[in-house]
Protein backbone atom coordinates (compact mmCIF):
# COMPACT_ATOMS: atom_id res chain seq x y z
CA UNK A 1 0.00 0.00 0.00
CA UNK A 2 1.62 3.38 -1.05
CA UNK A 3 0.34 6.57 0.70
CA UNK A 4 -0.51 9.69 -1.51
CA UNK A 5 2.47 11.95 -2.23
CA UNK A 6 3.07 14.86 0.17
CA UNK A 7 5.90 17.36 0.54
CA UNK A 8 7.96 17.04 3.97
CA UNK A 9 9.18 18.91 6.53
CA UNK A 10 11.25 18.74 9.50
CA UNK A 11 10.93 21.51 11.57
CA UNK A 12 13.08 21.88 14.86
CA UNK A 13 11.29 24.21 16.96
CA UNK A 14 7.47 24.70 18.14
CA UNK A 15 7.30 27.95 16.56
CA UNK A 16 8.78 27.15 12.99
CA UNK A 17 6.37 24.18 13.29
CA UNK A 18 3.23 26.38 14.23
CA UNK A 19 4.32 28.89 11.12
CA UNK A 20 4.44 26.06 8.79
CA UNK A 21 1.08 24.93 9.53
CA UNK A 22 -0.13 28.24 9.22
CA UNK A 23 1.39 28.78 5.64
CA UNK A 24 0.46 25.54 4.71
CA UNK A 25 -3.47 25.74 5.86
CA UNK A 26 -5.49 22.74 6.16
CA UNK A 27 -3.25 20.55 3.18
CA UNK A 28 -0.57 19.52 6.39
CA UNK A 29 -1.06 17.28 8.74
CA UNK A 30 1.57 17.04 11.64
CA UNK A 31 3.24 13.94 11.90
CA UNK A 32 4.27 12.17 15.54
CA UNK A 33 5.22 9.00 15.88
CA UNK A 34 3.34 7.82 12.99
CA UNK A 35 1.72 5.17 13.93
CA UNK A 36 -1.81 5.70 13.30
CA UNK A 37 -1.44 8.61 10.60
CA UNK A 38 1.06 6.26 8.44
CA UNK A 39 -1.67 3.33 7.95
CA UNK A 40 -4.59 5.92 7.52
CA UNK A 41 -2.31 7.34 4.34
CA UNK A 42 -1.57 4.03 3.32
CA UNK A 43 -5.28 3.19 3.20
CA UNK A 44 -5.68 6.54 1.15
CA UNK A 45 -8.39 7.64 4.11
CA UNK A 46 -5.60 10.82 4.84
CA UNK A 47 -3.82 12.07 1.72
CA UNK A 48 -2.47 15.30 3.17
CA UNK A 49 0.23 17.05 0.67
CA UNK A 50 2.23 18.13 3.61
CA UNK A 51 3.85 16.43 6.15
CA UNK A 52 4.96 18.65 9.56
CA UNK A 53 7.12 15.96 11.37
CA UNK A 54 7.78 16.83 15.01
CA UNK A 55 10.94 14.63 15.72
CA UNK A 56 13.91 17.19 16.04
CA UNK A 57 12.17 19.54 17.68
CA UNK A 58 13.82 18.51 21.15
CA UNK A 59 11.06 20.88 23.25
CA UNK A 60 8.50 18.62 22.70
CA UNK A 61 10.42 15.51 24.39
CA UNK A 62 10.81 14.43 27.82
CA UNK A 63 9.50 14.08 31.48
CA UNK A 64 9.35 16.29 34.24
CA UNK A 65 7.93 17.07 37.80
CA UNK A 66 7.84 20.28 39.27
CA UNK A 67 6.06 21.91 42.13
CA UNK A 68 3.43 19.05 42.22
CA UNK A 69 2.79 19.10 38.88
CA UNK A 70 4.03 16.69 35.80
CA UNK A 71 4.50 17.14 32.64
CA UNK A 72 5.12 15.12 29.64
CA UNK A 73 6.42 16.53 25.85
CA UNK A 74 4.50 15.49 23.20
CA UNK A 75 6.89 13.75 21.42
CA UNK A 76 7.32 11.38 24.31
CA UNK A 77 7.61 7.90 22.86
CA UNK A 78 5.46 5.33 24.91
CA UNK A 79 8.53 3.32 25.45
CA UNK A 80 9.55 5.95 27.53
CA UNK A 81 6.97 6.41 29.44
CA UNK A 82 7.27 2.31 30.36
CA UNK A 83 11.56 3.33 30.96
CA UNK A 84 10.62 6.43 33.47
CA UNK A 85 11.41 5.69 36.90
CA UNK A 86 9.44 8.81 37.93
CA UNK A 87 6.58 7.76 36.48
CA UNK A 88 6.81 4.03 37.93
CA UNK A 89 6.54 5.66 41.03
CA UNK A 90 4.44 9.00 40.64
CA UNK A 91 1.92 7.81 38.14
CA UNK A 92 2.20 3.87 37.91
CA UNK A 93 -0.86 4.29 35.68
CA UNK A 94 0.48 5.54 32.17
CA UNK A 95 3.07 2.48 32.56
CA UNK A 96 0.88 0.36 33.13
CA UNK A 97 -1.39 1.31 30.11
CA UNK A 98 1.28 2.31 27.81
CA UNK A 99 2.81 -1.61 28.29
CA UNK A 100 -0.67 -2.55 27.06
CA UNK A 101 -0.52 -0.37 23.83
CA UNK A 102 -0.25 -2.05 20.41
CA UNK A 103 3.53 -4.15 20.78
CA UNK A 104 7.56 -2.58 21.72
CA UNK A 105 8.18 -2.11 17.65
CA UNK A 106 4.92 0.58 18.07
CA UNK A 107 6.02 1.47 21.58
CA UNK A 108 9.09 2.21 20.40
CA UNK A 109 7.61 5.34 18.16
CA UNK A 110 4.36 5.95 19.24
CA UNK A 111 4.14 8.97 21.46
CA UNK A 112 1.82 10.55 24.19
CA UNK A 113 1.06 13.43 22.03
CA UNK A 114 -0.06 11.57 19.12
CA UNK A 115 -2.64 9.32 21.49
CA UNK A 116 -4.30 11.37 22.69
CA UNK A 117 -4.62 13.93 19.58
CA UNK A 118 -5.73 12.08 17.38
CA UNK A 119 -8.64 11.21 18.81
CA UNK A 120 -8.88 7.84 17.94
CA UNK A 121 -11.61 6.70 20.42
CA UNK A 122 -9.66 3.31 20.72
CA UNK A 123 -6.54 4.93 22.03
CA UNK A 124 -5.33 4.43 25.99
CA UNK A 125 -4.08 7.64 26.81
CA UNK A 126 -7.11 9.69 26.35
CA UNK A 127 -9.12 7.90 29.02
CA UNK A 128 -6.83 8.27 31.35
CA UNK A 129 -6.01 11.57 30.99
CA UNK A 130 -9.87 12.48 31.84
CA UNK A 131 -9.17 10.02 35.02
CA UNK A 132 -5.78 12.31 36.35
CA UNK A 133 -7.75 15.28 35.07
CA UNK A 134 -4.88 16.21 32.70
CA UNK A 135 -4.63 19.70 30.78
CA UNK A 136 -3.26 19.70 27.01
CA UNK A 137 -0.88 22.18 26.30
CA UNK A 138 -1.61 24.02 22.90
CA UNK A 139 0.49 26.15 20.43
CA UNK A 140 -1.03 27.79 17.66
CA UNK A 141 -0.42 30.83 15.34
CA UNK A 142 -2.71 32.67 17.93
CA UNK A 143 -0.50 31.65 20.62
CA UNK A 144 -0.78 28.80 23.83
CA UNK A 145 -3.70 27.82 25.15
CA UNK A 146 -5.03 25.10 27.81
CA UNK A 147 -7.57 22.86 27.15
CA UNK A 148 -8.70 19.76 29.93
CA UNK A 149 -8.89 16.59 28.50
CA UNK A 150 -12.47 16.13 29.88
CA UNK A 151 -13.50 18.61 27.29
CA UNK A 152 -10.96 17.99 24.56
CA UNK A 153 -12.93 14.64 22.62
CA UNK A 154 -15.86 16.03 20.56
CA UNK A 155 -16.57 12.76 18.29
CA UNK A 156 -14.24 10.24 17.11
CA UNK A 157 -11.56 11.77 15.33
CA UNK A 158 -13.21 15.13 16.16
CA UNK A 159 -11.49 17.32 18.81
CA UNK A 160 -11.28 20.90 20.26
CA UNK A 161 -7.77 20.97 18.65
CA UNK A 162 -8.12 23.80 16.08
CA UNK A 163 -6.50 23.59 12.39
CA UNK A 164 -2.84 25.00 12.76
CA UNK A 165 -2.38 24.36 16.16
CA UNK A 166 0.22 21.35 17.88
CA UNK A 167 -0.95 19.76 21.02
CA UNK A 168 3.07 19.91 22.92
CA UNK A 169 2.64 18.49 26.45
CA UNK A 170 -0.17 16.54 28.83
CA UNK A 171 0.05 18.03 32.37
CA UNK A 172 -1.26 16.50 35.64
CA UNK A 173 -1.02 17.09 39.07
CA UNK A 174 1.34 14.50 41.12
CA UNK A 175 -0.98 11.87 42.38
CA UNK A 176 -0.93 12.70 46.31
CA UNK A 177 0.30 10.22 49.37
CA UNK A 178 -2.91 7.75 49.35
CA UNK A 179 -3.45 7.67 46.07
CA UNK A 180 -4.29 4.70 43.87
CA UNK A 181 -4.80 3.90 40.27
CA UNK A 182 -5.53 1.16 37.62
CA UNK A 183 -5.93 0.48 34.08
CA UNK A 184 -7.72 -2.74 33.55
CA UNK A 185 -8.19 -3.24 29.37
CA UNK A 186 -9.16 -6.36 27.79
CA UNK A 187 -8.64 -6.96 24.66
CA UNK A 188 -8.59 -10.31 22.26
CA UNK A 189 -4.46 -10.25 21.55
CA UNK A 190 -1.49 -8.28 21.46
CA UNK A 191 -2.09 -5.10 19.24
CA UNK A 192 -5.38 -4.85 19.18
CA UNK A 193 -7.75 -2.11 20.41
CA UNK A 194 -9.32 -2.21 23.87
CA UNK A 195 -12.91 -4.44 23.62
CA UNK A 196 -13.47 -2.06 26.85
CA UNK A 197 -10.90 -0.75 28.84
CA UNK A 198 -11.20 1.35 32.01
CA UNK A 199 -8.98 4.01 34.32
CA UNK A 200 -9.69 4.61 37.87
CA UNK A 201 -7.82 6.81 39.70
CA UNK A 202 -8.89 7.26 43.90
CA UNK A 203 -7.47 8.31 46.99
CA UNK A 204 -8.16 6.76 50.23
CA UNK A 205 -8.12 8.07 53.58
CA UNK A 206 -8.26 5.97 57.03
CA UNK A 207 -10.14 3.41 54.93
CA UNK A 208 -12.60 5.67 53.06
CA UNK A 209 -12.68 6.85 49.37
CA UNK A 210 -11.98 10.42 49.62
CA UNK A 211 -11.99 11.46 45.86
CA UNK A 212 -12.36 9.03 43.09
CA UNK A 213 -12.34 9.09 38.98
CA UNK A 214 -13.30 6.78 36.69
CA UNK A 215 -12.85 6.84 32.69
CA UNK A 216 -13.28 4.14 30.00
CA UNK A 217 -12.27 3.59 26.66
CA UNK A 218 -13.38 2.34 23.54
CA UNK A 219 -17.24 2.23 24.19
CA UNK A 220 -18.17 5.62 22.78
CA UNK A 221 -16.81 7.82 20.19
CA UNK A 222 -14.98 9.35 22.58
CA UNK A 223 -13.01 8.59 25.69
CA UNK A 224 -16.39 8.43 28.56
CA UNK A 225 -15.63 10.35 31.47
CA UNK A 226 -17.59 8.53 33.76
CA UNK A 227 -18.34 11.38 36.32
CA UNK A 228 -21.30 9.44 38.29
CA UNK A 229 -19.02 6.58 38.71
CA UNK A 230 -16.61 8.43 40.62
CA UNK A 231 -19.48 10.16 42.41
CA UNK A 232 -21.01 6.86 43.81
CA UNK A 233 -17.13 6.16 45.08
CA UNK A 234 -16.14 9.16 46.90
CA UNK A 235 -17.43 9.52 50.42
CA UNK A 236 -17.98 5.95 50.75
CA UNK A 237 -16.09 2.87 52.25
CA UNK A 238 -15.30 1.03 48.57
CA UNK A 239 -18.26 -0.99 50.15
CA UNK A 240 -20.16 -3.88 47.71
CA UNK A 241 -23.11 -1.49 47.19
CA UNK A 242 -20.55 1.34 46.35
CA UNK A 243 -18.96 -0.48 43.86
CA UNK A 244 -22.01 -1.61 42.29
CA UNK A 245 -22.97 1.66 42.36
CA UNK A 246 -20.03 2.47 40.38
CA UNK A 247 -19.89 0.19 37.84
CA UNK A 248 -23.82 0.46 36.77
CA UNK A 249 -23.01 4.30 36.36
CA UNK A 250 -19.99 3.32 34.67
CA UNK A 251 -22.06 1.10 32.23
CA UNK A 252 -24.47 3.60 31.82
CA UNK A 253 -22.33 6.23 30.33
CA UNK A 254 -20.77 3.26 27.75
CA UNK A 255 -22.48 3.64 24.29
CA UNK A 256 -20.36 1.25 22.77
CA UNK A 257 -21.47 -0.49 18.76
CA UNK A 258 -21.10 -3.68 17.74
CA UNK A 259 -18.12 -4.91 16.22
CA UNK A 260 -15.70 -7.71 16.04
CA UNK A 261 -14.74 -7.38 19.52
CA UNK A 262 -18.36 -8.51 20.15
CA UNK A 263 -22.33 -6.82 20.78
CA UNK A 264 -23.03 -3.78 21.79
CA UNK A 265 -24.39 -5.06 25.26
CA UNK A 266 -21.22 -7.41 25.63
CA UNK A 267 -18.74 -4.76 25.42
CA UNK A 268 -21.00 -2.57 28.12
CA UNK A 269 -20.71 -5.77 30.36
CA UNK A 270 -16.96 -5.89 30.29
CA UNK A 271 -16.70 -2.12 30.81
CA UNK A 272 -18.44 -2.72 33.75
CA UNK A 273 -16.16 -5.69 34.53
CA UNK A 274 -13.00 -3.51 33.84
CA UNK A 275 -14.48 -1.07 36.37
CA UNK A 276 -14.95 -3.42 38.56
CA UNK A 277 -11.45 -4.93 38.91
CA UNK A 278 -9.97 -1.38 38.20
CA UNK A 279 -11.35 -0.28 41.55
CA UNK A 280 -10.63 -3.15 42.97
CA UNK A 281 -6.82 -2.94 42.14
CA UNK A 282 -6.87 0.95 42.53
CA UNK A 283 -7.78 0.23 46.22
CA UNK A 284 -5.25 -2.31 46.96
CA UNK A 285 -2.24 0.13 46.30
CA UNK A 286 -3.80 2.70 48.16
CA UNK A 287 -3.60 1.00 50.93
CA UNK B 1 6.12 16.61 -4.50
CA UNK B 2 9.78 15.91 -5.39
CA UNK B 3 12.12 13.63 -5.02
CA UNK B 4 14.08 14.53 -1.98
CA UNK B 5 17.96 13.44 -1.27
CA UNK B 6 18.18 10.62 1.90
CA UNK B 7 21.39 9.55 3.01
CA UNK B 8 21.73 7.36 6.21
CA UNK B 9 23.98 4.42 7.69
CA UNK B 10 22.39 1.05 7.01
CA UNK B 11 24.47 -2.22 8.20
CA UNK B 12 27.81 0.22 8.98
CA UNK B 13 27.85 1.15 5.83
CA UNK B 14 27.17 5.51 4.40
CA UNK B 15 23.82 5.34 1.87
CA UNK B 16 21.99 7.73 -0.26
CA UNK B 17 19.62 7.76 -2.76
CA UNK B 18 16.70 9.96 -4.37
CA UNK B 19 13.63 9.09 -3.29
CA UNK B 20 10.00 10.43 -2.63
CA UNK B 21 9.50 11.13 1.08
CA UNK B 22 6.03 8.93 1.06
CA UNK B 23 8.50 5.94 0.46
CA UNK B 24 8.19 3.19 2.87
CA UNK B 25 11.38 2.74 4.79
CA UNK B 26 10.22 -1.13 3.45
CA UNK B 27 10.94 0.13 -0.03
CA UNK B 28 13.48 1.76 0.45
CA UNK B 29 15.38 -1.17 1.47
CA UNK B 30 14.27 -3.61 -0.33
CA UNK B 31 13.90 -1.58 -3.78
CA UNK B 32 16.52 0.85 -4.21
CA UNK B 33 19.14 -0.60 -1.89
CA UNK B 34 18.44 -4.33 -2.57
CA UNK B 35 18.19 -5.70 1.01
CA UNK B 36 15.86 -8.26 0.71
CA UNK B 37 16.12 -9.41 3.84
CA UNK B 38 13.38 -7.18 5.69
CA UNK B 39 9.97 -8.90 4.17
CA UNK B 40 6.84 -6.75 3.65
CA UNK B 41 3.93 -9.32 5.50
CA UNK B 42 0.86 -7.35 6.17
CA UNK B 43 2.13 -4.40 5.65
CA UNK B 44 -0.27 -3.14 8.73
CA UNK B 45 2.13 -2.70 11.04
CA UNK B 46 0.73 -5.86 13.13
CA UNK B 47 2.91 -8.68 11.85
CA UNK B 48 6.57 -7.38 12.62
CA UNK B 49 8.32 -9.18 9.21
CA UNK B 50 9.84 -6.17 8.37
CA UNK B 51 11.35 -5.44 12.10
CA UNK B 52 14.35 -3.32 11.52
CA UNK B 53 16.56 -1.82 13.86
CA UNK B 54 17.03 2.10 13.79
CA UNK B 55 19.19 4.33 16.03
CA UNK B 56 18.82 1.68 18.44
CA UNK B 57 15.61 0.83 18.26
CA UNK B 58 13.58 -2.03 16.77
CA UNK B 59 10.53 -0.59 14.27
CA UNK B 60 8.20 -1.62 11.85
CA UNK B 61 9.95 -0.71 7.94
CA UNK B 62 6.77 -0.68 6.53
CA UNK B 63 5.05 2.18 8.89
CA UNK B 64 8.07 5.12 8.62
CA UNK B 65 8.47 6.87 5.47
CA UNK B 66 11.87 6.86 4.50
CA UNK B 67 12.00 10.98 5.15
CA UNK B 68 11.39 10.28 8.83
CA UNK B 69 14.60 7.73 8.59
CA UNK B 70 16.84 9.99 6.97
CA UNK B 71 20.29 10.49 8.86
CA UNK B 72 19.39 7.27 10.74
CA UNK B 73 21.39 4.21 11.19
CA UNK B 74 19.60 1.15 10.32
CA UNK B 75 20.36 -2.18 10.47
CA UNK B 76 18.90 -5.18 8.55
CA UNK B 77 19.05 -8.75 9.07
CA UNK B 78 21.99 -9.11 6.60
CA UNK B 79 23.87 -6.74 8.97
CA UNK B 80 23.62 -9.14 11.74
CA UNK B 81 26.07 -11.71 10.84
CA UNK B 82 30.24 -11.08 11.53
CA UNK B 83 30.99 -9.66 7.82
CA UNK B 84 33.26 -13.23 7.21
CA UNK B 85 29.88 -14.46 7.01
CA UNK B 86 30.46 -16.15 10.34
CA UNK B 87 26.69 -16.21 11.55
CA UNK B 88 25.24 -14.44 14.89
CA UNK B 89 24.30 -16.93 17.97
CA UNK B 90 21.00 -15.88 17.49
CA UNK B 91 20.80 -17.49 13.79
CA UNK B 92 22.56 -20.60 14.97
CA UNK B 93 20.08 -21.22 17.65
CA UNK B 94 16.92 -20.69 15.32
CA UNK B 95 19.07 -23.59 12.92
CA UNK B 96 19.76 -25.53 15.60
CA UNK B 97 16.41 -25.10 17.73
CA UNK B 98 14.00 -24.96 14.43
CA UNK B 99 13.24 -21.72 15.55
CA UNK B 100 11.76 -21.49 11.29
CA UNK B 101 10.02 -23.75 9.35
CA UNK B 102 8.84 -21.47 5.87
CA UNK B 103 11.25 -18.78 6.96
CA UNK B 104 9.14 -15.41 6.41
CA UNK B 105 9.21 -14.08 10.06
CA UNK B 106 12.73 -14.99 10.49
CA UNK B 107 14.20 -11.94 9.19
CA UNK B 108 12.27 -9.97 11.66
CA UNK B 109 11.84 -12.40 14.58
CA UNK B 110 15.91 -12.36 14.69
CA UNK B 111 16.12 -8.78 14.35
CA UNK B 112 13.95 -8.03 16.85
CA UNK B 113 15.35 -10.82 19.34
CA UNK B 114 19.04 -9.29 18.54
CA UNK B 115 17.33 -5.95 19.83
CA UNK B 116 15.63 -7.77 22.82
CA UNK B 117 18.56 -9.30 24.03
CA UNK B 118 20.77 -6.19 24.21
CA UNK B 119 17.83 -4.16 26.17
CA UNK B 120 17.55 -7.60 28.47
CA UNK B 121 21.01 -10.15 28.39
CA UNK B 122 19.28 -12.27 30.18
CA UNK B 123 15.39 -12.94 29.44
CA UNK B 124 12.94 -14.93 31.10
CA UNK B 125 10.62 -16.80 29.17
CA UNK B 126 7.63 -14.55 29.83
CA UNK B 127 10.39 -11.64 28.94
CA UNK B 128 11.51 -13.17 25.74
CA UNK B 129 7.75 -13.96 24.81
CA UNK B 130 6.01 -10.55 25.75
CA UNK B 131 9.55 -9.07 23.67
CA UNK B 132 8.48 -10.45 20.51
CA UNK B 133 4.71 -9.83 20.69
CA UNK B 134 5.40 -7.46 17.43
CA UNK B 135 6.35 -10.53 15.32
CA UNK B 136 4.03 -13.19 14.27
CA UNK B 137 4.89 -16.68 12.94
CA UNK B 138 2.18 -18.66 11.38
CA UNK B 139 4.37 -21.81 11.28
CA UNK B 140 5.75 -22.45 14.48
CA UNK B 141 3.82 -21.99 17.57
CA UNK B 142 6.24 -19.88 18.74
CA UNK B 143 7.71 -22.49 20.90
CA UNK B 144 11.26 -23.37 19.05
CA UNK B 145 11.90 -19.20 18.38
CA UNK B 146 11.65 -19.18 22.40
CA UNK B 147 14.07 -21.68 23.07
CA UNK B 148 16.04 -20.38 20.05
CA UNK B 149 16.28 -17.05 21.68
CA UNK B 150 17.06 -18.29 25.21
CA UNK B 151 19.43 -20.35 23.97
CA UNK B 152 21.69 -17.66 21.89
CA UNK B 153 21.24 -15.50 25.40
CA UNK B 154 23.03 -18.25 27.07
CA UNK B 155 25.40 -18.25 24.57
CA UNK B 156 25.96 -14.45 24.46
CA UNK B 157 26.43 -14.10 28.24
CA UNK B 158 29.01 -17.21 28.26
CA UNK B 159 31.26 -15.64 25.43
CA UNK B 160 30.80 -12.75 27.35
CA UNK B 161 31.75 -14.16 30.49
CA UNK B 162 34.79 -15.88 29.11
CA UNK B 163 35.76 -12.81 27.29
CA UNK B 164 36.29 -10.95 30.81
Amino acid sequence: MIPGAFDYHRPNSVGEAVKLLAELGDDARVLAGGHSLIPMMKLRMAMPEHIVDLQDIAELSGISESGGTITIGAMTRQAEIIGSEMLARQCPILREAALQIADPQVRNLGTIGGNVANGDPGNDMPAIMQALDATYLVEGSDGSREIAARDFYEAAYFTALKDGEVLTAVRFKTPPAGHGQAYEKQKRKIGDYATAAAAVVLTMDGGRCKTAAVALTNVADTPIFADAAGQALAGSGLEPAAVDAAVQAAEAAANPSADGRGPADFRKRVAGVMVRRAIAKAAERAA
Amino acid sequence: MSKMHVKMTVNGKPVEGLAEPRTLLIHFLREELNLTGPHIGCDTSHCGACTVDLNGQSVKSCTMFVAQANGAEVTTIEGIAAPDGTLHALQEAFREHHGLQCGFCTPGMITRAYRLLQENPDPTEEEIRYGISGNLCRCTGYQNIVKAISAAASQLNASKEAAE
